[in-house]
């Protein structure tokens, strides 16, 4: 996933982030007295599979996707696409968008990422039907 | 003018009291159409325009309209389907103000400069009033000259000759070291 790349919080950042635009970041582990670190795939499979789950119903879609936003990172496309998905599922083309308008908004100053989870995203997105808040035309006031 | 500063003040403090009772910075919280003025209910989910939690307690708009009742039943089929003004209208149902729209700069920065700069004029007034009317004269003892023979005595008396005043003073030639 895309992690905050120019702050190292001291609660410990893991990696930074990895992007097409390569940010060459150092590797910052977490430190825990026991156990071991989660992986950055590990984080990603634990997301797509709770947004997966057939009979999510909006209190933990929302619960999730409130969570997840409240992360020090942008989830990756994988995450978003379960999540498009399951809003899907409970018929709500509303929360699609503004989960799309949120990972932008989460991306701050890196522009370029935004564009890109939409560019992975983008089949999902037309085999669902969800349109961008770009081709609404909500992005701007 | 004054009407007026009260007017500024009052409308500066009951708006920072209710900016208070929100979350939202930039916005006071939406709690639905027509509900601001009626006391809002806490124990009940909330409706909130915030950055980071992008899908509120509850959606914004709990009464619809038969539109909006039958645009819903409309998104339960495919959403390709759907208009572009069908799907700003279902966003706008659940949603108060897009992400863009919540994250507005607001002038509020010049309100609270402005209401600052009041109460210190104020104060300022409150002081130069206290000077003029409450202080006491100024003692003679501030005097240059009553200084100068207060100074000159303690030299005489050797106040603090080891480290103090005296020391500093070179008594044959009259003058400080």
């Amino acid at each position: 996933m895309f992690r905050a790349v120019f702050r190292l919080s001291a609660s410990g950042a893991r990696s930074l982030a990895r992007s097409r635009s390569c940010y060459s970041a150092p590797l910052a582990s977490r430190c825990y007295s026991h156990g071991r670190a989660e992986t950055e795939e590990e984080f990603d499979s634990r997301w797509v599979t709770y947004f997966s789950k057939p009979d999510l119903d909006a209190w933990e879609l929302k619960k999730g996707m409130n969570t997840l936003i409240g992360y020090d990172l942008v989830p990756e496309a994988k995450i978003l696409d379960s999540a498009l998905r399951a809003c899907r599922r409970l018929n709500d083309l509303a929360s699609a968008i503004r989960i799309l308008e949120a990972v932008k908004n989460k991306a701050g100053p890196h522009k370029d990422i935004y564009p890109y989870l939409i560019q992975e995203l983008k089949p999902t997105l037309s085999e669902l039907g969800i349109s961008t808040p770009e081709e609404l035309g909500i992005d701007k006031i | 003018m004054l009407r007026f500063t009260a007017g500024r003040v009052g409308s500066l403090l009951t708006r920072r009291a209710t900016a208070a009772l929100t979350t939202s910075s930039a916005r006071m919280a939406s709690h639905g159409p027509g509900t601001e003025t009626s006391p809002v209910d806490v124990s009940q989910p909330m409706y909130i325009d915030r950055a980071d939690i992008p899908l509120p307690d509850r959606p914004y708009k709990d009464v619809l309209t038969e539109v909006e009742r039958s645009l819903k039943e409309k998104e339960k089929g495919p959403w390709g389907q759907l208009s572009k003004e069908e799907k700003i209208a279902l966003y706008r149902i659940t949603f108060c103000q897009t992400y863009p729209e919540m994250n507005q700069k607001s002038e509020e920065w010049k309100t609270v400069l402005g209401g600052i700069f009041i109460f210190l004029g104020f104060s300022g007034l409150l002081v130069w009033w206290q000077k003029v009317y409450v202080c006491p004269p100024r003692p003679r003892t501030f005097d240059e000259d009553w200084q100068a023979q207060q100074l000159q005595r303690m030299l005489d008396m050797r106040v603090g000759p080891v480290h103090g005043l005296s020391s500093h003073w070179d008594y044959e030639k009259g003058q400080w070291k």
